[in-house]
């Protein structure tokens, strides 16, 4: 929503999502939320109050989670990005997913692309995680339905799982 | 027939896969050919009559679909109950941030602009901003009192109790507004053309609420008005009355415009226009004997109602029949008012009333302890309500529920005798203090009274010729899991594994009105409802020689293929049928106010910090009654997040005000629980049954939000020897109440150990 955005010109845009070179022709200060969104129709990335307090906008850029209602696509130049429609370009994201839905880590759904991406973030630097690992690499996403416990039981077995395998 | 036990097992979730991968599809997923955001001028005082609307030349306003209180083609309402809330502010304004103007574009970067270019000349009028005000009716906001709703329960001889107490106890509580602050903000898309009428698709809960109000705003008849309920992304009663406000704004300009409008509110316009749990006040009075028994008592109980009627009767219903706690009052007044004020109309969250006037009555409780000199495990103990007697509306308590038994277990559960002990010693020295506080709680399941009676919901399941079953009902999923256990009942019912029930997408054309999804009612009333019909088709094949009383799945499908190839189809209703012996008279305020009451008894340890003044709470134990557990992950669920909005209700979340406008309307500044501070939740059921609920179960849905609050309060003013009565309870209100304090309490209380 940068008041320069009808100013500026469109730029190309070449990045990797989910494994896939794209390109896109955006104002560079538009935001990656909405590229993914509307311009790539990648929807399971949701906005939940575009000023990076609830998480729901997370996506892995070169492996970094970010809020992607905070980033301007023009730092998405050149990088990696992975959503939740990535399953097959994370190894960690089928497993947090299966958890997820056994253990009731899911329940409107709305936070849980976010949620399960900063998991996978989570499970990527720390594989096993003890409960105050979990709850801090959480932190920057909000789930209003669950209290988070079943989330926490989520990824506490998808990276039992993980590590059995 | 094959044993199934797909009720009372944790099948995943219906919808589950759709979530955790990012397929399911809520409104803002959506878009249509052609289709204009919408955008909503809004008041900027509190209470004034509109005398000019500027349009700032700066914009070319012919690229921008306009719509005024004049557009309108039926009335200017929010057809609810009262129909006194406009849907576009004409004449006068009556909070601020109130609709008056709608504009629609197809480019949203435009819109915003062209929002701030609209503005509007007032001639003030008196505003009304607290209770307090309000009741003093120096100034006349609404109808002739400023009174939406006022009830009287009366029990027994209230005036003959206070001769014979031995001690008379007083309290004032209040709570605050609470957001509601699900992650989806409120959105919806609106299309329109003169044969098929107006189509909304939006985030809610009652696509007949919707219904209702979209025929009464645009002048259309029934069949000319469809709702759809997207993927809803939490609602926890805000999106119960709101959507039929947004899907009235889209629909007006979807008429207007004839293109497709969608209006999503971001999360600033969403915390200060939408609805939020109504601020309370309640005193108690009460007359005790010297060992605590309860002889009566009044109890006053207000509700600011914000602006508008909206749904504050209904609230102020609930909250007056569990004002009286799961005890037993011999004699009791129960003296309750919903009062107007110009803020934005309060409304459905989670408990619905009954979260306020139990924080009152078990802080109440905690303080008669004191003044009685017994413990709070005591004073409870020696007033639970027992099978047999009667609540403040006199209904007789049928179900065998021992609330003895239940605060024995949550006590032992939670190791409360142990650590009380502790913490007592322990808090002598040391700048944190450890406390540990209960709550016990009831609440009722079901629309209040009559209110099923008058809501005659129907329910229908249909199967096809493959064998698929779909069950058909307005009832809305928005996470509490209404798919999945609507869908297990009716694969239980008609002996089919769980995978061959579906659920259709709530839509007005597809499904009957199986009434809102609100009020801890969808597994118990429509749930049961479910199973009838399902038992219905079974009938209905049983009867037509096409299936024995023992049939496999693919016997099921073979009796549907031949049903619906003679019949065209296969369907069986169901329709709410009120129990013969559930009776109430909405006059008195008597009788029978639910068909069933879950129980609970809630135990919560905190520490309170010293040197910043902030409590944590440690640890929560959750141990509630509730019928038959239909999914016990699901089930679990619900009270881990129930607890997790009663703690951001008692410590965190405060919506702060100004000329009856929230300030803080981001969430930035208005803070909710995070995953770092929120305690473990251990969550216990036990499960009595109930009568009028598919396989005994009862509702659960609100039951979690009633309790943590007064327990964690309770908890605190173990910890601390000083009586709050006041939620939110923040860092800077604890400082506050302890520098207060006067040297004489200072000395007898536990801060003079600190180090």
């Amino acid at each position: 929503m940068n008041p320069s955005l009808q100013t500026t010109a469109k730029s190309e845009i070449l990045f990797t999502v989910n494994g896939d070179a794209r390109t896109v022709l955006a104002h560079p200060m538009e935001r990656l939320l909405d590229v993914l969104r509307n311009d790539l129709k990648l929807t399971g990335t949701k906005e939940g109050c575009s000023e990076g307090e609830c998480g729901s906008c997370s996506v892995l850029l070169d492996g970094m989670l970010v809020n992607s209602c905070l980033v301007p696509v023009a730092q998405a130049n050149g990088a990696n990005v992975v959503t939740i429609e990535g399953m097959s370009a994370h190894a960690l994201m089928a497993p947090l997913q299966e958890a997820f839905l056994e253990c009731g880590g899911a329940q409107c759904g709305i936070c849980t692309p976010g949620m399960i991406l900063a998991a996978a973030h989570l499970l990527d630097k720390k594989p096993e995680p003890a409960i105050a690992d979990i709850r801090e690499g959480l932190s920057g996403n909000l789930c209003r339905c669950t209290g988070y416990m079943q989330i926490f039981e989520a990824v506490a077995k998808a990276a039992r799982r993980k590590v059995a395998a | 027939m094959t044993v199934h036990h797909i009720v009372g097992a944790s099948v995943p979730r219906k919808e589950g896969w759709d979530k955790v991968t990012g397929a399911a599809r809520y409104v803002d997923d959506m878009t249509l050919p052609g289709m204009l955001y919408g955008a909503t001028v809004r008041s900027s005082v509190a209470r004034g009559k509109i005398k000019n609307i500027f349009f700032s030349p700066s914009i070319d306003w012919s690229e921008f679909v306009v719509v005024t209180a004049k557009d309108i083609p039926g009335q200017n309402c929010i057809a609810l109950i009262l129909d006194d809330q406009p849907c576009l502010a004409s004449a006068t304004v009556n909070h601020p941030e109130e609709p008056i103007l709608l504009l629609a574009h197809a480019d949203r970067h435009k819109l915003r602009k062209a929002v701030e270019a609209v503005s509007a000349e007032y001639e003030p009028l008196p505003p009304v901003y607290t209770i307090e005000e309000s009741e003093q009716q120096s100034t006349i906001i609404w109808g002739t009192n400023n009174t939406f709703k006022s009830y009287l329960v009366e029990k027994g001889e209230v005036n003959a109790v206070w001769k014979n107490a031995a001690h008379i106890v007083e309290g004032e509580y209040f709570t605050g507004a609470q957001e509601q602050l699900y992650i989806e903000n409120n959105g919806v898309i609106a299309a329109y053309d003169a044969e098929n009428g107006v189509t909304v698709w939006g985030s809610l809960q009652c696509p007949y609420y919707v219904h209702k109000a979209l025929m009464a705003l645009s002048g259309l008849p029934e069949n000319k008005v469809r709702v759809v309920q997207m993927e809803t992304g939490g609602a926890f009663g805000g999106k119960e009355e709101y959507p039929s406000m947004i899907a009235g704004h889209a629909a007006l300009l979807a008429m207007k415009s004839g293109k497709p409008v969608k209006i999503i509110y971001d999360r600033m316009e969403d915390m200060v226009a939408t609805t939020k749990r109504h601020p309370s006040r309640t005193r108690h009075r009460t007359a005790v004997t010297k060992d605590g028994k309860i002889l009566g008592g009044e109890i006053e109980f207000t509700i600011d109602g914000g602006a508008y009627a909206t749904l504050s009767s209904v609230v102020l219903s609930r909250g007056t029949i569990h004002a009286g706690g799961p005890y037993y009052w011999p004699s009791v007044r129960i003296r309750t008012k919903a009062v107007a004020t110009n803020a934005p109309p309060h409304g459905a969250f989670r408990g619905f009333g009954a979260p306020q006037s139990l924080f009152a009555m078990e802080r109440h409780m905690d303080r008669i302890a004191q003044v009685v000199g017994i413990s709070s495990v005591e004073i409870r103990r020696r007033n639970f309500l027992k099978p047999g007697q009667t609540t403040t509306t006199q209904q007789v308590i049928r179900e065998e529920i021992d609330l003895h038994h239940l605060l024995d277990r949550a006590l032992e559960l939670s190791d409360y005798a142990e650590k009380k002990k502790r913490f007592a010693q322990e808090n002598t020295i040391g700048a944190h203090k450890k406390g540990i506080g209960i709550a016990a709680f009831l609440h009722g399941a079901g629309f209040t009274g009559s209110g099923e009676r008058y809501l005659n919901s129907l329910v229908g399941v249909e199967a096809d010729a493959d064998g698929t079953v779909r069950v058909l009902v307005s009832s809305a999923e928005f996470g509490q899991g209404t798919n999945t256990v609507l869908c297990q009942i009716a694969a239980e019912a008609l002996g089919l594994p769980y995978e061959n029930v579906a659920i259709a997408q709530p839509d007005t054309t597809v499904v009957p009105n199986s009434g809102p999804t609100v009020a801890s009612r969808t597994a118990m009333i429509v749930g049961k409802l479910v199973q009838s019909a399902a038992k219905g088709i079974r009938q209905t094949l049983t009867k037509s020689g096409l299936l024995g009383d023992d049939y496999t799945p693919e016997q099921f499908r073979a009796a549907c293929e031949k049903y619906v190839a003679g019949h065209g189809t296969l369907q069986s209703y169901a329709r709410y049928e009120a129990p013969g012996d559930v009776f109430w008279d909405d006059e008195k305020y008597r009788g029978e106010a639910y068909a069933a009451f879950a129980w609970a008894v809630y135990v919560a340890e905190v520490t309170v910090d010293l040197t910043t003044y902030s409590v944590t709470v440690d640890d929560f134990v959750a141990l509630q009654e509730v019928g038959k557990v239909l999914n016990p992950v699901l089930a679990a669920g619900q009270i881990t997040g129930g607890v997790a909005q009663g703690v951001g209700f008692a410590l965190y979340e405060k919506v702060v005000w100004q000329n009856g406008r929230m300030l803080n309307n981001q969430m930035t500044n208005y803070i909710m629980p995070t995953s770092v501070d929120l305690p473990p939740i251990h969550v216990f059921f036990e499960e009595l049954g109930n009568v009028h609920g598919a396989h005994g179960a009862k509702g659960i849905g609100e039951l979690p939000m009633d309790g943590p609050a007064p327990a964690i309060v309770n908890a605190v003013e173990d910890a601390l020897g000083v009586h709050f009565c006041s939620i939110p309870l923040l860092p800077e209100d604890l400082f506050e109440a302890l520098r207060d304090q006067s040297p004489e309490q200072e000395a007898s209380s536990p801060l003079r150990g600190t180090a």
